[in-house]
Protein backbone atom coordinates (compact mmCIF):
# COMPACT_ATOMS: atom_id res chain seq x y z
CA UNK A 1 0.00 0.00 0.00
CA UNK A 2 2.83 2.07 1.31
CA UNK A 3 4.25 1.58 -2.31
CA UNK A 4 0.86 2.42 -4.16
CA UNK A 5 1.50 5.84 -2.60
CA UNK A 6 4.71 5.99 -2.99
CA UNK A 7 4.18 6.02 -7.09
CA UNK A 8 1.68 8.38 -6.69
CA UNK A 9 4.37 10.82 -5.31
CA UNK A 10 6.48 9.58 -8.41
CA UNK A 11 3.61 10.95 -10.73
CA UNK A 12 3.03 14.22 -9.04
CA UNK A 13 7.53 14.45 -9.59
CA UNK A 14 6.41 13.89 -13.35
CA UNK A 15 4.10 15.82 -13.86
CA UNK A 16 5.85 18.62 -12.48
CA UNK A 17 8.79 17.50 -14.17
CA UNK A 18 7.14 16.99 -17.86
CA UNK A 19 5.96 20.56 -17.68
CA UNK A 20 9.23 22.06 -16.32
CA UNK A 21 11.15 20.33 -19.20
CA UNK A 22 8.69 21.19 -22.10
CA UNK A 23 8.95 25.12 -20.75
CA UNK A 24 12.61 25.01 -20.72
CA UNK A 25 12.65 23.47 -24.16
CA UNK A 26 10.22 25.96 -25.47
CA UNK A 27 12.40 28.25 -23.80
CA UNK A 28 14.98 27.07 -25.46
CA UNK A 29 13.77 27.22 -29.28
CA UNK A 30 11.33 30.16 -28.73
CA UNK A 31 12.17 34.28 -29.91
CA UNK A 32 12.07 36.37 -27.37
CA UNK A 33 11.30 39.90 -28.39
CA UNK A 34 9.47 41.55 -25.58
CA UNK A 35 7.90 45.09 -25.91
CA UNK A 36 5.92 47.22 -24.04
CA UNK A 37 3.07 46.56 -26.39
CA UNK A 38 3.21 43.15 -26.23
CA UNK A 39 3.50 42.74 -22.15
CA UNK A 40 0.46 44.91 -21.84
CA UNK A 41 -2.83 43.39 -20.61
CA UNK A 42 -5.29 42.27 -22.93
CA UNK A 43 -8.65 44.20 -22.91
CA UNK A 44 -10.19 43.96 -26.48
CA UNK A 45 -7.12 46.01 -27.74
CA UNK A 46 -8.33 48.82 -26.03
CA UNK A 47 -5.94 50.55 -23.50
CA UNK A 48 -6.52 48.78 -20.15
CA UNK A 49 -8.51 51.13 -17.61
CA UNK A 50 -8.51 50.72 -13.88
CA UNK A 51 -7.10 47.86 -12.20
CA UNK A 52 -7.69 44.42 -12.97
CA UNK A 53 -8.68 42.97 -9.94
CA UNK A 54 -11.86 44.47 -9.09
CA UNK A 55 -14.38 44.13 -7.06
CA UNK A 56 -16.88 41.18 -8.30
CA UNK A 57 -19.93 39.39 -7.52
CA UNK A 58 -20.71 38.61 -4.00
CA UNK A 59 -22.57 35.01 -5.85
CA UNK A 60 -19.49 33.44 -6.23
CA UNK A 61 -18.66 33.81 -2.07
CA UNK A 62 -22.39 32.41 -1.38
CA UNK A 63 -21.31 29.09 -3.89
CA UNK A 64 -18.57 28.44 -2.05
CA UNK A 65 -20.23 28.45 1.20
CA UNK A 66 -22.60 26.15 -0.14
CA UNK A 67 -20.46 24.15 -1.83
CA UNK A 68 -18.72 23.36 1.20
CA UNK A 69 -21.63 22.37 3.59
CA UNK A 70 -22.56 19.79 0.95
CA UNK A 71 -18.65 18.69 0.28
CA UNK A 72 -18.59 17.74 3.60
CA UNK A 73 -21.70 16.26 3.68
CA UNK A 74 -20.74 13.88 1.01
CA UNK A 75 -17.06 13.37 2.00
CA UNK A 76 -19.25 12.52 5.74
CA UNK A 77 -21.02 10.21 3.66
CA UNK A 78 -18.17 8.27 2.06
CA UNK A 79 -17.09 5.73 4.98
CA UNK A 80 -20.36 5.39 5.86
CA UNK A 81 -21.26 4.24 2.05
CA UNK A 82 -18.56 1.52 2.26
CA UNK A 83 -20.09 -0.10 5.42
CA UNK A 84 -23.86 0.16 4.62
CA UNK A 85 -24.38 -2.87 3.95
CA UNK A 86 -23.61 -4.45 6.95
CA UNK A 87 -25.37 -1.51 8.58
CA UNK A 88 -28.83 -2.32 7.89
CA UNK A 89 -31.53 -0.38 8.85
CA UNK A 90 -29.80 1.85 11.35
CA UNK A 91 -27.85 2.99 8.66
CA UNK A 92 -30.52 3.89 6.63
CA UNK A 93 -32.45 5.39 9.02
CA UNK A 94 -29.23 7.18 10.36
CA UNK A 95 -28.35 8.63 6.71
CA UNK A 96 -32.15 9.55 6.13
CA UNK A 97 -32.20 12.01 9.80
CA UNK A 98 -28.41 13.40 8.45
CA UNK A 99 -29.25 13.85 4.65
CA UNK A 100 -33.00 15.17 5.55
CA UNK A 101 -31.23 17.90 7.19
CA UNK A 102 -28.92 19.19 4.36
CA UNK A 103 -32.24 18.76 2.25
CA UNK A 104 -34.11 21.30 4.10
CA UNK A 105 -31.03 23.58 4.08
CA UNK A 106 -31.34 22.84 0.43
CA UNK A 107 -34.88 23.81 0.65
CA UNK A 108 -34.41 27.06 2.86
CA UNK A 109 -31.67 28.12 0.35
CA UNK A 110 -34.28 27.43 -2.41
CA UNK A 111 -36.56 29.67 -0.96
CA UNK A 112 -34.66 31.98 0.26
CA UNK A 113 -33.03 32.95 -3.88
CA UNK A 114 -29.45 32.10 -3.13
CA UNK A 115 -29.41 29.33 -5.20
CA UNK A 116 -30.61 31.71 -8.34
CA UNK A 117 -27.67 33.37 -10.25
CA UNK A 118 -29.36 36.68 -9.99
CA UNK A 119 -31.35 37.63 -6.75
CA UNK A 120 -34.19 39.51 -7.50
CA UNK A 121 -35.14 42.79 -5.54
CA UNK A 122 -37.99 40.56 -4.42
CA UNK A 123 -36.94 38.14 -2.55
CA UNK A 124 -34.40 40.58 -1.20
CA UNK A 125 -37.15 42.59 0.22
CA UNK A 126 -38.36 39.52 2.30
CA UNK B 1 0.73 -2.98 -8.13
CA UNK B 2 3.20 -1.46 -10.03
CA UNK B 3 5.81 -3.13 -7.27
CA UNK B 4 4.96 -6.38 -8.83
CA UNK B 5 5.32 -5.88 -12.25
CA UNK B 6 9.07 -4.50 -11.13
CA UNK B 7 9.76 -7.41 -9.14
CA UNK B 8 9.08 -9.32 -11.99
CA UNK B 9 10.86 -7.14 -14.30
CA UNK B 10 13.36 -7.59 -11.77
CA UNK B 11 13.49 -11.54 -11.92
CA UNK B 12 13.45 -11.51 -15.70
CA UNK B 13 16.25 -9.56 -15.77
CA UNK B 14 18.35 -11.48 -13.16
CA UNK B 15 17.28 -14.83 -14.72
CA UNK B 16 18.12 -13.82 -18.12
CA UNK B 17 21.36 -11.07 -18.13
CA UNK B 18 24.24 -11.04 -17.15
CA UNK B 19 24.62 -10.09 -12.97
CA UNK B 20 24.03 -6.57 -12.81
CA UNK B 21 24.86 -4.65 -9.26
CA UNK B 22 22.11 -1.85 -9.47
CA UNK B 23 20.93 -1.25 -5.59
CA UNK B 24 17.12 -2.20 -5.03
CA UNK B 25 15.95 1.33 -4.41
CA UNK B 26 17.59 2.93 -7.70
CA UNK B 27 15.83 0.07 -9.37
CA UNK B 28 12.70 0.81 -8.29
CA UNK B 29 12.59 4.68 -8.73
CA UNK B 30 13.83 4.04 -12.01
CA UNK B 31 11.02 1.57 -12.80
CA UNK B 32 8.29 3.84 -11.64
CA UNK B 33 9.91 6.77 -13.39
CA UNK B 34 9.97 4.57 -17.04
CA UNK B 35 5.92 3.51 -16.11
CA UNK B 36 4.75 7.33 -14.97
CA UNK B 37 6.54 8.66 -18.14
CA UNK B 38 4.66 5.84 -20.25
CA UNK B 39 1.01 6.54 -18.89
CA UNK B 40 2.29 10.48 -19.70
CA UNK B 41 3.06 9.76 -22.88
CA UNK B 42 -0.28 7.88 -23.17
CA UNK B 43 -2.25 10.59 -21.98
CA UNK B 44 -0.15 13.24 -24.15
CA UNK B 45 -0.98 11.08 -27.37
CA UNK B 46 -4.64 10.82 -26.68
CA UNK B 47 -4.87 14.78 -25.91
CA UNK B 48 -3.66 15.31 -29.38
CA UNK B 49 -5.28 12.81 -31.66
CA UNK B 50 -8.07 13.75 -29.12
CA UNK B 51 -7.80 17.86 -30.23
CA UNK B 52 -7.67 16.55 -33.96
CA UNK B 53 -10.39 13.91 -33.64
CA UNK B 54 -12.55 16.42 -32.26
CA UNK B 55 -11.64 18.58 -34.77
CA UNK B 56 -12.18 16.17 -37.58
CA UNK B 57 -15.61 15.77 -35.74
CA UNK B 58 -16.71 19.26 -35.57
CA UNK B 59 -15.78 19.36 -39.42
CA UNK B 60 -18.45 16.45 -40.21
CA UNK B 61 -20.82 17.77 -38.06
CA UNK B 62 -20.88 20.86 -39.83
CA UNK B 63 -20.50 20.15 -43.24
CA UNK B 64 -16.83 20.77 -44.04
CA UNK B 65 -13.55 18.95 -43.90
CA UNK B 66 -11.38 20.01 -40.58
CA UNK B 67 -8.03 19.34 -40.81
CA UNK B 68 -7.05 16.72 -43.63
CA UNK B 69 -3.26 18.27 -44.96
CA UNK B 70 -0.69 17.22 -42.30
CA UNK B 71 -0.29 13.51 -42.69
CA UNK B 72 -2.90 10.82 -43.84
CA UNK B 73 -6.35 12.01 -43.41
CA UNK B 74 -4.82 15.00 -41.28
CA UNK B 75 -3.94 12.77 -38.55
CA UNK B 76 -0.80 14.48 -37.84
CA UNK B 77 -2.03 18.30 -37.04
CA UNK B 78 -1.50 17.86 -33.81
CA UNK B 79 2.09 17.19 -34.43
CA UNK B 80 2.55 20.57 -36.14
CA UNK B 81 0.42 22.38 -33.67
CA UNK B 82 2.39 21.01 -31.03
CA UNK B 83 5.79 22.25 -33.06
CA UNK B 84 3.93 25.56 -33.97
CA UNK B 85 3.05 26.10 -30.25
CA UNK B 86 6.76 25.67 -28.84
CA UNK B 87 8.48 27.77 -31.48
CA UNK B 88 5.91 30.67 -29.95
CA UNK B 89 6.77 33.93 -28.31
CA UNK B 90 5.84 32.96 -24.36
CA UNK B 91 4.40 36.47 -23.18
CA UNK B 92 3.84 37.08 -19.44
CA UNK B 93 2.08 40.75 -18.77
CA UNK B 94 3.43 42.92 -16.80
CA UNK B 95 0.68 43.89 -14.78
CA UNK B 96 0.33 39.83 -13.77
CA UNK B 97 1.14 38.23 -10.76
CA UNK B 98 4.28 36.59 -12.14
CA UNK B 99 4.84 33.79 -9.70
CA UNK B 100 0.79 32.23 -10.08
CA UNK B 101 1.06 32.89 -13.23
CA UNK B 102 4.17 30.31 -14.19
CA UNK B 103 3.13 28.01 -11.46
CA UNK B 104 -0.70 27.74 -12.96
CA UNK B 105 0.93 25.01 -15.27
CA UNK B 106 2.75 23.30 -12.52
CA UNK B 107 -1.05 22.68 -10.54
CA UNK B 108 -2.81 21.38 -13.62
CA UNK B 109 -0.72 18.65 -14.82
CA UNK B 110 -0.29 17.26 -11.03
CA UNK B 111 -4.59 17.09 -10.66
CA UNK B 112 -4.87 15.62 -13.77
CA UNK B 113 -2.09 12.89 -13.86
CA UNK B 114 -2.58 12.19 -10.62
CA UNK B 115 -5.62 11.06 -11.47
CA UNK B 116 -4.27 8.69 -14.32
CA UNK B 117 -2.45 7.04 -11.03
CA UNK B 118 -5.52 5.22 -10.07
CA UNK B 119 -7.19 4.08 -12.91
CA UNK B 120 -7.08 0.32 -13.72
CA UNK B 121 -6.93 0.24 -17.20
CA UNK B 122 -7.30 -3.81 -17.41
CA UNK B 123 -7.84 -6.63 -14.87
CA UNK B 124 -4.85 -6.54 -12.42
CA UNK B 125 -3.23 -3.80 -14.63
CA UNK B 126 -2.89 -0.06 -13.36
CA UNK B 127 -0.24 1.71 -11.87
CA UNK B 128 -1.90 1.65 -7.99
CA UNK B 129 -3.95 -0.27 -6.24
CA UNK B 130 -5.40 2.06 -3.49
CA UNK B 131 -8.01 0.91 -1.34
CA UNK B 132 -9.46 4.59 -1.14
CA UNK B 133 -9.24 4.96 -4.97
CA UNK B 134 -12.33 6.84 -5.47
CA UNK B 135 -11.59 9.07 -2.35
CA UNK B 136 -8.23 9.89 -3.79
CA UNK B 137 -9.50 10.72 -7.71
CA UNK B 138 -11.92 13.03 -5.88
CA UNK B 139 -9.09 14.71 -3.97
CA UNK B 140 -6.41 14.99 -6.47
CA UNK B 141 -8.56 16.34 -9.22
CA UNK B 142 -9.31 19.14 -7.59
CA UNK B 143 -6.26 20.40 -7.82
CA UNK B 144 -7.42 21.58 -11.34
CA UNK B 145 -9.47 23.89 -9.85
CA UNK B 146 -6.82 25.46 -8.01
CA UNK B 147 -4.73 25.72 -10.91
CA UNK B 148 -8.08 27.41 -12.76
CA UNK B 149 -8.10 30.04 -9.59
CA UNK B 150 -4.45 30.79 -9.78
CA UNK B 151 -4.21 31.14 -14.01
CA UNK B 152 -7.46 33.51 -13.91
CA UNK B 153 -6.50 35.74 -11.10
CA UNK B 154 -2.78 36.22 -11.73
CA UNK B 155 -3.34 36.69 -15.28
CA UNK B 156 -4.52 40.38 -14.34
CA UNK B 157 -7.27 40.44 -16.74
CA UNK B 158 -10.75 41.05 -16.19
CA UNK B 159 -11.55 38.47 -18.49
CA UNK B 160 -9.38 35.88 -17.01
CA UNK B 161 -10.49 36.77 -13.61
CA UNK B 162 -14.04 36.09 -14.69
CA UNK B 163 -13.72 33.19 -16.16
CA UNK B 164 -12.04 31.99 -13.44
CA UNK B 165 -14.25 32.65 -11.19
CA UNK B 166 -17.30 30.95 -12.88
CA UNK B 167 -14.90 28.02 -13.69
CA UNK B 168 -14.27 27.46 -9.65
CA UNK B 169 -18.02 28.29 -9.11
CA UNK B 170 -18.89 25.47 -11.81
CA UNK B 171 -16.55 22.72 -10.98
CA UNK B 172 -16.94 23.15 -7.22
CA UNK B 173 -20.76 22.90 -7.87
CA UNK B 174 -21.12 19.79 -10.24
CA UNK B 175 -18.39 18.01 -7.96
CA UNK B 176 -21.19 17.22 -5.25
CA UNK B 177 -23.12 15.25 -7.92
CA UNK B 178 -20.39 14.04 -8.97
CA UNK B 179 -19.82 12.90 -5.41
CA UNK B 180 -23.43 11.78 -4.53
CA UNK B 181 -22.91 9.21 -7.93
CA UNK B 182 -19.77 7.65 -6.53
CA UNK B 183 -21.32 7.11 -3.02
CA UNK B 184 -24.07 5.33 -5.09
CA UNK B 185 -21.36 2.98 -6.30
CA UNK B 186 -19.82 2.62 -3.31
CA UNK B 187 -22.89 1.71 -1.12
CA UNK B 188 -23.66 -0.80 -3.60
CA UNK B 189 -19.90 -2.65 -3.67
CA UNK B 190 -19.02 -1.34 -0.22
CA UNK B 191 -15.17 -0.81 -1.44
CA UNK B 192 -13.89 2.33 -2.50
CA UNK B 193 -11.00 0.42 -4.53
CA UNK B 194 -11.47 0.87 -8.15
CA UNK B 195 -10.19 -3.02 -9.35
CA UNK B 196 -12.90 -4.30 -6.80
CA UNK B 197 -15.81 -2.00 -8.13
CA UNK B 198 -14.79 -3.23 -11.84
CA UNK B 199 -14.68 -6.98 -10.37
CA UNK B 200 -17.83 -6.70 -9.06
CA UNK B 201 -19.30 -5.52 -12.60
CA UNK B 202 -17.85 -9.17 -13.81
CA UNK B 203 -20.94 -11.31 -16.34
CA UNK B 204 -21.66 -9.33 -19.04
CA UNK B 205 -23.89 -6.46 -20.08
CA UNK B 206 -26.53 -6.81 -17.30
CA UNK B 207 -24.29 -6.83 -14.18
CA UNK B 208 -22.70 -3.69 -14.91
CA UNK B 209 -23.73 -0.75 -12.55
CA UNK B 210 -25.47 1.38 -15.79
CA UNK B 211 -28.06 -1.54 -15.77
CA UNK B 212 -28.58 -3.06 -12.02
CA UNK B 213 -30.83 -1.51 -10.39
CA UNK B 214 -32.84 -0.16 -12.60
CA UNK B 215 -33.84 2.99 -13.43
CA UNK B 216 -31.78 5.00 -10.39
CA UNK B 217 -28.44 3.70 -11.42
CA UNK B 218 -29.42 5.07 -14.87
CA UNK B 219 -29.91 8.13 -13.69
CA UNK B 220 -26.85 8.17 -11.38
CA UNK B 221 -24.82 7.37 -14.59
CA UNK B 222 -26.53 10.56 -16.27
CA UNK B 223 -25.98 12.30 -13.34
CA UNK B 224 -22.31 11.82 -13.49
CA UNK B 225 -21.82 12.21 -17.27
CA UNK B 226 -24.09 15.54 -17.14
CA UNK B 227 -21.40 16.96 -14.23
CA UNK B 228 -18.56 15.37 -15.44
CA UNK B 229 -19.30 17.62 -18.59
CA UNK B 230 -19.72 20.43 -15.94
CA UNK B 231 -16.17 19.04 -14.61
CA UNK B 232 -14.31 19.45 -18.11
CA UNK B 233 -15.40 22.84 -19.10
CA UNK B 234 -17.26 21.48 -21.82
CA UNK B 235 -20.32 22.87 -24.01
CA UNK B 236 -23.14 23.09 -22.66
CA UNK B 237 -21.38 24.51 -20.11
CA UNK B 238 -17.88 26.03 -21.21
CA UNK B 239 -19.20 29.47 -19.59
CA UNK B 240 -15.69 29.79 -18.10
CA UNK B 241 -14.24 29.59 -21.91
CA UNK B 242 -16.94 31.32 -23.28
CA UNK B 243 -15.43 33.05 -26.85
CA UNK B 244 -18.26 35.03 -27.16
CA UNK B 245 -18.10 37.00 -24.19
CA UNK B 246 -14.99 36.14 -22.47
CA UNK B 247 -12.40 36.08 -25.30
CA UNK B 248 -10.39 32.65 -23.66
CA UNK B 249 -11.16 32.56 -20.22
CA UNK B 250 -9.12 31.93 -17.96
CA UNK B 251 -5.99 31.46 -20.45
CA UNK B 252 -6.76 34.64 -22.28
CA UNK B 253 -3.25 35.70 -21.39
CA UNK B 254 -1.43 32.36 -21.94
CA UNK B 255 0.75 32.26 -24.84
CA UNK B 256 2.83 29.31 -26.66
CA UNK B 257 3.69 26.38 -24.60
CA UNK B 258 2.05 27.31 -21.40
CA UNK B 259 -1.33 27.85 -23.13
CA UNK B 260 -0.38 24.13 -24.48
CA UNK B 261 -0.57 22.76 -21.47
CA UNK B 262 -3.95 24.12 -20.52
CA UNK B 263 -4.62 22.70 -24.04
CA UNK B 264 -3.61 19.09 -23.43
CA UNK B 265 -4.88 18.92 -20.05
CA UNK B 266 -8.28 19.46 -21.18
CA UNK B 267 -8.26 16.24 -23.43
CA UNK B 268 -6.52 14.53 -20.69
CA UNK B 269 -9.33 15.63 -18.20
CA UNK B 270 -11.79 14.54 -20.64
CA UNK B 271 -10.04 10.66 -21.09
CA UNK B 272 -10.01 10.71 -17.20
CA UNK B 273 -13.81 11.57 -16.14
CA UNK B 274 -15.26 9.38 -18.89
CA UNK B 275 -13.11 6.20 -17.73
CA UNK B 276 -14.31 6.65 -14.08
CA UNK B 277 -17.66 6.59 -16.10
CA UNK B 278 -16.60 3.53 -17.41
CA UNK B 279 -15.19 2.01 -14.34
CA UNK B 280 -18.03 3.16 -12.08
CA UNK B 281 -21.32 2.28 -14.46
CA UNK B 282 -20.14 0.26 -17.53
CA UNK B 283 -18.34 -2.65 -16.01
CA UNK B 284 -14.39 -1.00 -16.88
CA UNK B 285 -12.66 -3.47 -18.61
CA UNK B 286 -15.63 -6.28 -18.05
CA UNK B 287 -16.92 -7.63 -21.74
CA UNK B 288 -20.16 -7.17 -22.59
CA UNK B 289 -20.61 -10.48 -23.14
CA UNK B 290 -20.55 -13.15 -20.86
CA UNK B 291 -17.39 -15.18 -21.69
CA UNK B 292 -14.09 -13.99 -22.96
CA UNK B 293 -13.40 -14.11 -27.17
CA UNK B 294 -10.22 -14.02 -27.39
CA UNK B 295 -9.22 -16.42 -24.66
CA UNK B 296 -10.79 -19.29 -26.30
CA UNK B 297 -9.27 -18.53 -29.40
CA UNK B 298 -6.07 -18.34 -28.01
CA UNK B 299 -6.25 -21.54 -25.92
CA UNK B 300 -7.43 -23.77 -29.15
CA UNK B 301 -6.03 -22.52 -31.87
CA UNK B 302 -2.98 -20.85 -30.90
CA UNK B 303 -1.18 -21.58 -27.53
CA UNK B 304 -1.99 -23.05 -24.53
CA UNK B 305 1.00 -21.00 -22.39
CA UNK B 306 -0.37 -19.71 -19.37
CA UNK B 307 1.78 -16.00 -20.02
CA UNK B 308 0.40 -15.91 -23.17
CA UNK B 309 -3.71 -16.56 -22.09
CA UNK B 310 -2.95 -13.72 -19.66
CA UNK B 311 -1.75 -11.24 -21.90
CA UNK B 312 -4.44 -12.27 -24.35
CA UNK B 313 -7.34 -11.80 -21.60
CA UNK B 314 -5.06 -7.97 -20.57
CA UNK B 315 -5.47 -7.10 -24.17
CA UNK B 316 -9.21 -7.62 -24.72
CA UNK B 317 -9.87 -6.50 -21.22
CA UNK B 318 -7.95 -3.09 -22.31
CA UNK B 319 -9.53 -2.89 -25.37
CA UNK B 320 -13.09 -3.00 -23.96
CA UNK B 321 -11.86 -0.77 -21.75
CA UNK B 322 -10.64 2.02 -24.35
CA UNK B 323 -13.59 1.25 -26.46
CA UNK B 324 -16.21 2.18 -23.57
CA UNK B 325 -13.83 5.65 -22.77
CA UNK B 326 -13.38 6.60 -26.11
CA UNK B 327 -16.79 6.20 -26.86
CA UNK B 328 -18.05 8.34 -23.86
CA UNK B 329 -15.48 10.82 -25.31
CA UNK B 330 -16.93 10.80 -28.58
CA UNK B 331 -20.31 11.73 -27.29
CA UNK B 332 -18.91 14.41 -25.23
CA UNK B 333 -17.49 16.14 -28.62
CA UNK B 334 -21.13 15.12 -30.41
CA UNK B 335 -22.77 17.24 -27.84
CA UNK B 336 -20.47 19.88 -27.46
CA UNK B 337 -21.16 20.76 -31.38
CA UNK B 338 -24.57 19.80 -31.52
CA UNK B 339 -25.63 22.04 -27.99
CA UNK B 340 -25.84 25.57 -27.89
CA UNK B 341 -24.35 27.44 -23.99
CA UNK B 342 -26.05 27.57 -21.12
CA UNK B 343 -26.37 31.49 -19.94
CA UNK B 344 -24.29 30.91 -16.37
CA UNK B 345 -27.81 31.09 -14.22
CA UNK B 346 -29.07 28.28 -16.29
CA UNK B 347 -25.75 26.57 -15.82
CA UNK B 348 -26.03 26.92 -11.85
CA UNK B 349 -29.62 26.09 -11.66
CA UNK B 350 -28.88 22.53 -13.49
CA UNK B 351 -26.85 21.78 -10.98
CA UNK B 352 -28.69 23.34 -7.72
CA UNK B 353 -31.50 22.46 -8.60
CA UNK B 354 -32.07 19.26 -10.81
CA UNK B 355 -29.03 17.26 -10.50
CA UNK B 356 -28.62 18.12 -6.39
CA UNK B 357 -31.99 16.33 -5.57
CA UNK B 358 -32.46 13.95 -7.88
CA UNK B 359 -28.97 12.85 -7.53
CA UNK B 360 -30.10 12.75 -3.30
CA UNK B 361 -33.06 11.04 -3.99
CA UNK B 362 -31.28 8.63 -5.87
CA UNK B 363 -29.39 7.69 -3.13
CA UNK B 364 -32.39 6.71 -0.95
CA UNK B 365 -34.22 4.90 -3.73
CA UNK B 366 -31.00 2.72 -3.69
CA UNK B 367 -30.04 2.35 -0.08
CA UNK B 368 -33.50 1.39 0.16
CA UNK B 369 -33.59 -1.19 -2.50
CA UNK B 370 -30.07 -2.62 -0.80
CA UNK B 371 -32.08 -3.02 2.35
CA UNK B 372 -35.11 -4.90 0.98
Amino acid sequence: MLFDFAAILAFIIIAVLFVLVTLIFSWVVRPSKPSAEKASTYECGERPFGPSWIKFNIRFYVIALIFIIFEVEVLVLFPWAVIYKSLGLFGFVEMLIFVGILLIALAYLWKKGDLDWVKSNETNSK
Amino acid sequence: MLKEYIDAIKGFAERNLPVINVPVELWYIAWIFIFGGAILGGALLFAGLGAYVERRVAGFLQSRLGPNRVGPQGLLQFMADGIKLVLKEDLIPDAADKLLFRAAPYVLFIGTLGVFAALPFAQNIGITNINIGLLYIMAISSFVVIAIIMAGWASANKWSLYGGMRSAAQIISYEIPIGISFLLVIMITGTMNMHQIIEGQAGGLHRWFVFRYPPFTMIAFLVYYVAAMAEVNRTPFDIPEAESELVGGFHTEYSGMRFAMFYMAEYANMFAVSAIGTILFLGGWQSPLPFNILVPLGTDFISSNQFFIQMLIWLEGFGWFLSKVLWLVFLMMWLRWTLPRYRVDQLMAVCWKVLLPVAFFNMLAVGLWLLL
